[in-house]
């Protein structure tokens, strides 16, 4: 019996050790693919508005607009630009983490908050709330603060529910031993409870950061001014469509660090938690 | 029973009374500037002024079917694409490196291309939506197909079921939760392109309606409209939330 199962797990381990490998050729693989799949589209985008099946003022080649990103680099306008949206999206996005976590922790703890914020936060999450953008203009004005404040309104969201979640979801027998090895209140809190909770809160950060991103640029369009979306919007207004289309690989590139960085964050803070393991 | 669940109710959303008592004192104790925060009574009275000139019902129409045609068009394909990248791995190859590029890209920032493309007409914010909310439904979509069990697909074809069959009738209910999923994530993200870019460059529909009354200075209709889409965000939701319960009932 016992060489049986013996047998059985090493043809398991063997098969293991081939899938490794497998897997990790299919891993570089897909990276290349990856890659030559971004090449193509760029070639196939420069190709395309070269080939004269669209004006330059529908799709501007690619060359044109790297040009132009190239050019708002040198003058320091795309610097500029970047900074203010980023001061905008991202002070937004702390305030958002700070108070939601700390909201979400205080309704944990009180059955009175907990009332009062519970209808309020179910009933406003899946609201549009960036139609609320004309009335924070109407009561904060044209400036930076009105913007972080969107931003702020709208990223809370995600980081209250993930932190209502992950707390609600701590092993009692964590909770247990923590309380019989004499831990206070805020011992409790800050060694067992957040730490805990910490997967739960980083998963509601990472959604808040995307959407403080997209809010911040849609409250630089609708208001105008500095920033990659005012700039953006300027440009479609002249008719500058490579101002715009530079507009997008921006947006998109540092869309693309903020949540690859995120994601790195987490596995830097996660690396004691059993999802770690994964990776 | 019934009485029970009412007040159950009721002290759930009872919050939501308060604030709105608060917001009416406040207004009418003239607290702060009633420009900045007219009571909400006359805010209420807008609002039905509005409905009876048919204003919030054009506009909201013309919102609701941009909406609508967007939305409908990023399910069937980006719920096709999806399902045909989880089955072909070529396409999964190819594909999915640009989906991973592109599902960061905040959406806001399509808003002015499209107009470059189409105006400032439905065929500009059908375009953006459609584009926006595709991503979530396909990602959705190749998730679920991935996930459907081997066991399941390899019986069907044992049964001699055709690809086209093995798709409606396998995989496709196996990839639901996480479609229906995706979906979910796409309407919040429809409302909220659709509003974002009829407040920046549009002449219709409720982000215009909005900007209109707000630069008329008729604050209390400009309330108006914004509770009507939130609220309208919403319901959506929960409709939906319901819908997706029937849906996966089977499931159980």
């Amino acid at each position: 019996m016992a060489g049986v199962e013996q047998q059985a797990s090493l043809a398991e381990a063997e098969t293991r050790i081939s899938q490794d490998a497998l897997r990790r050729f299919d891993d570089i693989f897909r990276r290349g693919a990856g890659l030559v799949s971004i090449l193509a589209v760029l070639v196939a985008w420069e190709y395309f508005a070269r080939s004269g099946k669209v004006t330059p003022f529908m799709l501007p080649a690619f060359s044109v607009v790297a040009q132009r990103i190239y050019i708002d680099a040198v003058h320091g306008d795309l610097w500029l630009n970047l900074g203010l949206t980023m001061y905008r999206a991202l002070t937004g996005f702390v305030i958002a983490a700070i108070g939601g976590v700390v909201l979400g922790a205080l309704m944990s703890r009180s059955k009175i908050l907990r009332w009062f914020f519970d209808p309020l936060i179910s009933v406003g999450f899946p609201m549009p709330k960036i139609a609320f953008l004309p009335i924070i203009i109407l009561w904060l004005g044209l400036y930076d603060i009105s913007k972080i404040s969107m931003v702020v309104f709208d990223a809370i969201f995600p980081v209250v529910t993930a932190t209502l979640a992950g707390i609600a979801s701590v092993e009692k027998e964590l909770l247990w031993s923590g309380r019989s090895m004499g831990a206070g209140e805020r011992e409790m809190m800050w060694q067992i409870v957040l730490p805990a909770a910490l997967p739960q809160i980083m998963t509601g950060l990472q959604v808040a950061l995307p959407i403080a991103l997209i809010v911040a640029i849609i409250a630089e369009m609708a208001m105008g001014g500095y920033g990659l979306g005012g700039a953006m919007m300027t440009a479609s207004r002249y008719a500058n469509s490579p101002g715009v289309f530079a507009g997008i690989v921006e947006i998109a590139v540092v869309g693309y660090i903020l949540i690859k960085a995120m994601a790195l964050v987490r596995r830097r803070l996660l690396v004691w938690h059993a999802e770690a393991a994964d990776h | 029973m019934i009485a029970e669940s009412v007040t159950k109710t009721v002290v759930r959303y009872l919050p939501i009374v308060i604030l709105a008592i608060a917001w009416e004192v406040i207004a009418r104790m003239n607290l702060v500037d009633s420009l900045a925060l007219p009571p909400l009574s006359k805010v209420a009275v807008a609002w039905a002024d509005l409905m009876r000139d048919g204003e919030l019902v054009d506009n909201g129409a013309s919102s609701l079917y941009r909406g609508g045609v967007g939305l409908l068009l990023a399910i069937a394909i980006g719920g096709g694409l999806g399902i045909a990248m989880a089955r072909s791995r070529i396409l999964d190859m190819f594909i999915n490196p640009l989906v991973e590029l592109f599902y960061p890209l905040p959406k806001s920032a399509l808003i002015p291309v499209t107009v470059l493309w189409l105006g400032f007409g439905d065929a500009s914010k059908i375009l953006l939506i459609f584009l926006g909310c595709m991503i979530p439904v396909t990602i959705g979509a190749y998730n679920g197909a991935r996930g459907s069990d081997h066991a399941l697909i390899w019986s069907a074809r044992g049964m001699g079921a055709g690809s086209m069959r093995m798709i409606f009738d396998v995989v496709l209910p196996s990839a639901l939760p996480e479609i229906l999923n995706g979906v979910r994530t796409a309407l919040a993200l429809a409302f909220i392109l659709l509003v974002s870019s009829e407040l920046i460059v549009s002449q219709k529909g409720f982000g215009y309606l909005i900007g209109y009354l707000g630069s008329t200075g008729s604050y209390e209709g400009m309330y108006a409209v914004v509770l009507t889409v939130a609220f309208l965000g919403f319901g959506a939701d929960r409709i939906y939330q319901l819908l997706m319960q029937r849906l996966l009932r089977w499931r159980e």
